[in-house]
């Protein structure tokens, strides 16, 4: 691989940009790797990346059914933050958000994240109590966050609404600065060349149709274009569709997948330089470097894998922005989108060994994988490299719903829902 | 937009007036106290999720306020019938999908 640098950028300039080195390999796959990660989004990727890179794993291939970051990566709204409430998350997307301060460097891969911050809003008292509690919970754990009071929020962001003629008025909000946004398809893209720099054989369109298991330990999985590919452990990244992975290896999994929207307006000129969330409303919007707004909406109640929303829920969201942000009432929105997120109970992913031997599953991540990308597959590597769960990761057992250690994020999180 | 038939006030009415509840005919054990820990939490948060035919729970919270069942694609959307909760409906999916494309 070359490396990056501004002199390249100049070389490669005098040249009229035609000599950039393609990104990654194509290859043919091996009948045998060490370790087959199933599914190249975001998570894949970086599992396949901290793999070569740390545990000296080279015979290595990441699987995709599409291409790289075609699914929830390149569908979701880029949101980064760690400020959960519970030890457990916290220190899991803690531990993502350090990886990403130095991302751009470790990959040689400008993935712009943006540390912008992020504010989640509260509209009542309860939401403010809350707000309170999971910022002194943040600190503790030493993760940036203060509490803004209306007056803060709107110096922050001069164009929210947070006078008293809405239906829900801005109360405050919690806020961490060093929460942000990066650029989701620079993640999938990083990770990728990086790993295949280091050995790792990532096949695209190449669909696994089944998991192949012998006295219940995986041996291998059959892909419908390149046959029987076989492996010594198995790690399954695969987002909305683990529900029916784990069907082919014979478990279910407690999951529910779910349609999530989110639509970008029309390029205006810069009116948002932060993050605003919204639990209680479900909205929240950010700005792109583009200049388009990106919106994003809550789940659609019902199972769904058909990569569109709904439109009662299109009519909601745009409803809450609206009220937040009168100004933008007359953008146009210029493209709508849903990506599957496979949601557990507690809201909590599942980073775990399962029923059937070597074979591994990262999931669960619901509405807020994108985040974590770097610690998912920071952890998960440590996990299919060692074949057991480490410290960070041991609390997100799928097994805790037998033994009921779930991690309540779902209402205390201020995550958006 | 869905359009559901709802079997108890026997008319289509469209989806916000509903809610959707889950996975169907989740029969909870007769005998609670005797689950052991993995089939307890097996009935309270595992599920099939599957994609393709679900029977699911719906409520009509905005009209009757009570529960029933549909049959529907989760990768189509396509529904394919709505029953109470307690009956169940045998649908012929293929010719159904004949029926909606032509």
């Amino acid at each position: 691989m070359k490396r990056y640098s501004g002199f390249q950028l100049v070389k490669h300039a005098l040249q009229h940009q035609e000599n950039w080195q393609r990104m990654w390999r194509n290859p043919k796959p091996k009948s045998h790797y060490d370790i087959i990660v199933v599914g190249g989004g975001g998570h894949g990727l970086a599992t396949a990346y901290y793999l070569a890179k740390l545990h000296n794993k080279t015979n290595i291939a990441v699987i995709e059914k599409g291409w790289l970051g075609g699914g929830n990566t390149g569908r979701n709204t880029t949101i980064v933050r760690s400020n959960y409430l519970w030890d457990e998350a916290a220190h899991l997307y803690e531990h993502a958000m350090k990886l990403w301060e130095g991302l751009s460097q470790d990959l040689n891969y400008n993935v712009m994240f943006s540390q912008r911050g992020v504010m989640n809003l509260g509209h009542n008292l309860q939401d403010m109590r809350d707000i309170q509690r999971r910022v002194n919970a943040n600190r503790l754990n030493g993760i940036d966050g203060e509490v803004l009071d209306a007056q803060q929020c709107q110096e922050i962001v001069p164009i929210m609404n947070c006078g008293g003629s809405t239906r829900y008025p801005v109360l405050g909000a919690s806020w961490q600065p060093r929460a942000g946004v990066a650029r989701h398809d620079a993640v999938a893209w990083g990770y990728a060349r990086a790993a295949d720099a280091l050995g790792v054989d990532i096949i695209q369109q190449c669909e696994v149709d089944d998991i192949l298991i012998e006295d219940g330990a995986a041996t291998g999985v059959s892909t419908r274009q390149h046959g029987v590919i076989t492996a010594d452990r198995i790690g399954c990244v695969t987002a909305g569709n683990s529900g029916v992975t784990a069907a082919m290896a014979g478990f279910k999994l407690p999951l529910e997948s779910h349609p999530l929207q989110a639509f970008v307006s029309e390029p205006i000129k810069p009116i948002l330089d932060t993050v605003v969330m919204s639990n209680a409303v479900h909205g929240y919007m950010s700005q792109s470097d583009k200049g388009d707004l990106v919106i994003g909406a809550g789940i659609d109640g019902y199972v769904g894998y058909g990569q569109r929303g709904s439109y009662p829920t299109i009519e909601h969201t745009a409803q809450a922005i609206m009220e937040l942000f009168p100004v933008v009432s007359r953008v146009h929105m210029n493209r709508q989108w849903g990506g599957i997120v496979d949601t557990a109970p507690d809201a909590c992913p599942i980073i775990s060994a399962t029923p059937v031997e070597n074979l591994f599953f990262n999931c669960a991540w619901g509405t807020g994988g994108f985040k974590a990308t770097p610690g998912s597959g920071h952890v998960f590597a440590d996990m299919l490299a060692k074949g057991k769960a480490n410290k960070m990761a041991k609390p997100f057992s799928m097994f805790r719903f037998h033994d009921g250690a779930l991690i309540d994020e779902h209402g205390a999180a201020g995550v958006a829902h | 937009m869905f359009l559901i038939y709802c079997p108890h006030c026997e008319e289509h009415r469209e989806e916000p007036e509903f809610h959707a509840s889950g996975e169907a005919h989740l029969a909870r054990p007769e005998d609670p106290e005797a689950c052991t820990d993995e089939q307890w939490g097996e009935f309270l948060y595992f599920r099939k999720n599957p994609r393709g035919l679900h029977r699911e729970l719906w409520v009509h919270s905005a009209g009757c306020r009570k529960f029933f069942n549909i049959l529907r694609d989760t990768q189509t959307y396509q529904i394919h019938g709505s029953y109470k909760v307690g009956e169940w409906l045998e649908v012929d999916v293929q010719k159904d999908d004949e029926v909606s494309s032509s």
